[in-house]
């Protein structure tokens, strides 16, 4: 890619200031999306900034990547092309919040530890306990469609946000949905660009529903020797009244994983479930849990104390981060399956795993969740050979209702295999999304679903 | 509604398209004798547009074969379920063939282990929950028109109710649908397992108003019945008390499982009808709802109690068992017929603002009514927010009608200046298409449109819905009395708002 021609600098210099530009390729090197580095990176300051940005790079014909703190960038597949980083970390100001309302508007770029500190003056929170928690921004996080422990209580960002302002593939600042709580007036574009990695457009403006910080947190830690018996006793509980806050699940060698966190000894299937509520609500969940626990063959059963649960929820969430911590080379699959098929499931890619020899983690939840990791130090020629056949059979892992995905992998599986699974049988009803929002296919070229 | 003489002129439709719609569907799945027509021309909204032909299909392949013939004749499809929809949704703008989905109402399974039901769009809303109750679950979004309303009708408006402050509307709990395109593929998106990886189609599609794609059939969530539930009916003897209860509330962050406001005239309305107990010398009451675990109950039961008599309750009811509950709702969820014996015609508005400006905006929704020397009665969904004046009118005066008009502008235009929007749950559909500018840019509408279009390109699924038609930027027009006849387009003509 040849790096940007000089009056393009400058006109780039001129919508975002010189000193929020670079093409400096030992900083440019920070950029990099698996492995492909950009020949510029910008830093604007406002929206309209970011539309000016794109209108740019559709005249040049520059393909886009925009990015908060690059946390998840990871995701997906290599991009096909890839000249101009816009880095939104500049646009991070809370525009408004109503507490009371319970409603806020933020720029993208923010990042979630500033949100959170914002909102806990108020007592309250956003459910995204997501991976990289202390830098990752709003815009990241949503782009990138991680999921949180939090989704068993309060749902995914599809959920509470309320609407959204972005640029689209043509320059335009748009937006859908709107502050308040409740509203149809047009269609939900906002919905589209969660989860697609900035293949649509560039988030600059999102607008939230809010929720109360619990006055009490509990937590409980069941121990089973069997995989069948701990997902038994996770859906006796979704069956139940409890309305747990989370509720996952996860082996011994997660457990592992999550190790320093986890306050109490471990079996080989653990169940970790917290709730939020008075006193007497806390004591009602309890005894039931223990009585639930009792009939379903539990091996151990713990109470766990405020302080244990809020560890307990750290350590969930960054489960990823902490699994390539030490397996530098791990592969991170999320497999989505129905409640009911999540025994079988995990046995079935327990055994993909052993079959080759491959060590492995699983931390499930109960929504129908699980993260399934291969636990590699290494990536030779023959090892990766093994880890991809290996991941072919775990995105396609038998059941009409599972869907897979890699999460994390070395560079060398994405290039044997597309990290989002064969695609949907709606892929054509994509194309023309992408099309309407991208119609000059400037964002992320290659690195979507389908290579959208 | 009006009744007037008619003058039945012939339908245009295509003898051809006709017949061949009765080839495959049967004579019996095809309606287009005037008198048939007619019924069509309505949906519970101030709207009217006729139809040329309404079929009935039974199946998807059916409808497949609906839309192939109207791109091959260029008709306008519709997709109709109950009709009971507000904002003329369901109504054949510019006339055409529309699609009713009532012969299409089998719930095809209840997976209660899994918390999922799959069903026809045609399987009423209120039936799903009969058969989901069984299995101690339910379908959350409650529209007050469950009785009547189709879950196609809810999935495509993206239908709220009571309950749904608490448990979401209607996009929260659809995982998966099968669709009719309107360049005739039948496609699946979503199932009953969670994100798949891709766009987020269903997200799209939930609230598209029906033009986008004709439903086929819907996977949805089901939720678990709760183990315990209190409702309790706070008496006010002045309207800000109500309003300020449910800012107080809101803001403490309690959240009840529903929370509805009726308004003193709206609740001598109903009770003169319902005789749900509401006490007909009051200023305003609040219906509010908490479920969940006894104990959680309990304990929220008592604390909202406690801000409603801080803010001038006179009394605070606790129905005492299922008949008194039952009954309370009865009144709640019966309001507009209730509304309808007072008046032959009568408007429902439905705007959104943030809980924090509700006192404000009922004294404004007030003073806009008396300037306009019309009675406004609010029966709403205070909780979250969602407003529906009713303006009353005589429809037999277009002067009337028009006035009716302006009035529910002038109030969406407040909710709007409040930082709210122009519908919360009832859609943009043919009535507040002209109001689109004033929330949205030329540059949001032209990204909805090329959406539109990705996937509705000749534009023959439900056209002249949600789009303005007028060009101008945040130009709105008042609309003039919608006259009878086919594919009536309401031409935007009158006078602007500055
Ligand atoms: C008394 C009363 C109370 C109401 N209360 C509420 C309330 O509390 N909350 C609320 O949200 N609404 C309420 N409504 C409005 C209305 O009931 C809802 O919008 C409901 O979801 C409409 O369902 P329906 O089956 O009647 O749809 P229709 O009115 O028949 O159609 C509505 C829209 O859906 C489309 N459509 C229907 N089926 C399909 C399909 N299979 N495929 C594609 N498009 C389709 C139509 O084209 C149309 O655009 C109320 C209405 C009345 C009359």
């Amino acid at each position: 890619m040849s790096s940007p021609a000089k009056a393009m600098r400058s006109r780039i210099g001129e919508i975002v200031g010189a000193a929020n530009f670079t093409d400096d390729p030992a900083q440019l090197a920070r950029y990099a999306v698996d492995g492909v580095q950009p020949s510029a990176a910008v830093r604007p300051g406002a929206a309209n900034e970011v539309a000016e940005l794109v209108k740019l790079a559709v005249a040049e014909k520059l393909a886009v990547i925009p990015m908060g703190e690059r946390t998840k960038l990871n995701i997906g597949m290599p991009p096909a092309r890839y000249d101009l980083a816009i880095d939104m970390t500049r646009l991070d100001r809370v525009i408004s919040y109503d507490p009371g309302d319970l409603t806020l508007s933020v720029e993208a770029g923010i990042p979630l530890a500033k949100l959170a500190a914002t909102l806990a003056e108020h007592k309250q929170f956003l459910p995204l306990e997501v991976p990289f928690h202390e830098r990752a921004t709003i815009g990241g996080t949503l782009a990138s469609g991680v999921d949180s422990p939090l989704r068993q209580m309060y749902g995914t960002a599809r959920d509470f946000v309320l609407g959204m302002e972005f640029v689209t593939g043509d320059g335009a600042l748009a937006k859908s949905g709107g502050r308040v709580v409740k509203n149809v007036s047009g269609y939900d574009l906002h919905k589209l660009m969660l989860g697609a990695i900035g293949s649509l457009g560039v988030m600059t403006r999102i607008n939230f529903k809010t929720f109360p910080l619990p006055a009490e947190l509990r937590g409980w830690l069941a121990g089973f020797t069997r995989a069948e018996d701990a997902f038994a006793f996770a859906q006796t509980i979704r069956k139940s009244p409890l309305a747990p806050r989370t509720l996952e699940i996860f082996d011994m060698p997660a457990a592992a994983i999550l190790d320093a966190q986890i306050p109490v000894g471990r079996t080989e299937w653990n169940v970790a479930i917290s709730a939020a509520g008075n006193g007497r609500v806390l004591e009602r969940i309890a005894g039931d849990l223990q009585n639930l626990s009792r009939n379903a063959n539990a091996a151990a059963f713990h109470a766990l104390d405020s302080s244990a649960v809020a560890s307990l929820l750290t350590a969930n969430r960054e489960f990823p981060a902490l699994t390539a911590n030490k397996f530098t080379d791990c592969v991170i699959a999320k497999i989505t399956t129905l409640a009911t098929q999540m025994a079988e499931t995990v046995q079935l890619l327990k055994s993909i795993a052993a079959e080759r020899g491959l060590p492995c983690a699983v931390l499930a939840r109960g929504v129908g969740v699980i993260y399934f990791a291969l636990l590699l130090t290494e990536r030779d020629a023959t090892t990766m050979e093994r880890v991809t056949q290996c991941a072919r059979e775990i995105v396609s892992v038998a059941g009409k209702n599972n869907r897979g995905m890699i999460l994390r992998s070395p560079l060398e599986l994405k290039r044997e295999m597309s990290v989002w699974g064969a695609p949907r049988e709606d892929f054509p009803l994509m194309q023309r999304v992408k099309q309407a929002f991208d119609p000059h296919g400037i964002f992320a070229p290659g690195r979507f679903v389908g290579g959208l | 509604m009006v009744f007037e003489r008619l003058n039945y002129s012939s339908t245009n439709m295509d003898r051809h398209l006709l017949s061949e719609l009765e080839r495959f569907l049967g004579k019996d799945a095809v309606l287009s004798r005037p008198e048939d027509l007619l019924l069509y021309e309505y949906d519970g909204s101030v709207e009217i547009a006729r139809p040329q032909c309404i079929v009935f299909p039974r199946a998807a392949g059916d409808v497949v074969r609906i839309v192939g013939l109207a791109n091959r004749y260029k008709t306008p499809i519709v997709g109709r379920g109950a009709g009971t929809g507000l904002s003329g949704g369901a109504l054949a703008r510019e006339g055409g063939i529309i699609v009713s989905f009532a012969r299409m109402n089998q719930i095809l399974e209840i997976d209660a282990e899994n918390q999922r039901a799959v069903v026809q769009p045609g399987v009423v809303n209120s039936d799903l929950n009969a058969a989901a109750a069984s299995a101690g679950l339910h379908f959350a979004p409650d529209p007050s028109s469950q009785k009547a309303c189709t879950i196609g009708g809810n999935v495509s408006e993206n239908a709220g109710g009571p309950h749904t402050l608490a448990y979401g509307v209607t996009t929260n709990h659809i995982l998966g649908l099968e669709m009719v395109m309107p360049t005739g593929e039948l496609v699946r998106i979503g199932g009953k397992a969670v994100d798949a990886p891709g766009y987020d189609l269903c997200g799209l599609f939930v609230g598209s108003e029906g033009t986008l794609a004709l439903v086929t059939e819907i996977t949805v969530r089901l939720t678990r019945l709760p183990e315990a539930v209190k409702t309790l009916l706070a008496i006010y003897d002045r309207v800000d008390g109500a309003t300020e209860t449910v800012v107080e509330i809101t803001g403490r962050g309690i959240t009840p499982a529903a929370c509805e406001m009726l308004d003193g005239w709206t609740l001598r309305a109903v009770e003169a009808w319902v005789h749900a107990g509401f006490p007909l010398d009051s200023a305003a009451v609040l219906l509010i709802e908490v479920d969940g675990l006894r104990e959680a109950v309990e304990q929220h039961a008592k604390e909202i109690s406690e801000v409603c008599k801080t803010h001038g309750a006179r009394e605070v009811r606790v129905a005492r068992d299922a008949a008194e509950r039952d009954l309370l709702w009865k009144g709640r969820k019966n309001a507009f017929g209730a509304v309808g014996r007072l008046s032959p015609t009568y408007y429902v508005q439905d705007g959104v603002i943030p809980r924090t400006k509700l006192p404000q905006t009922l004294k404004e929704i007030d003073r806009i009514g008396k300037e306009n020397g019309f009675e406004i009665g609010n029966i709403f969904h205070a909780g979250d927010g969602n407003l529906h004046p009713i303006i009353l009118f005589d429809a037999r005066d277009p002067k009337q009608f028009e006035r009716a008009v302006s009035t529910a502008d002038a109030i969406i235009r407040f909710c709007i200046e409040m930082g709210g929007a122009i519908t919360g749950e009832h859609g943009v559909g043919m009535e507040k298409d002209r109001l689109m500018p004033l929330l949205f840019t030329e540059a949001d509408l032209a990204l909805m449109r090329r959406v539109r279009d990705a996937f509705n390109p000749a534009g023959l699924l439900n056209p002249g819905k949600i789009f303005p038609t007028g060009k101008g930027c945040g130009e709105v027009r008042i609309r003039p009395m919608p006259q009878r006849g086919e594919g009536n387009s309401a031409p935007a003509t009158g006078r602007d708002f500055a």
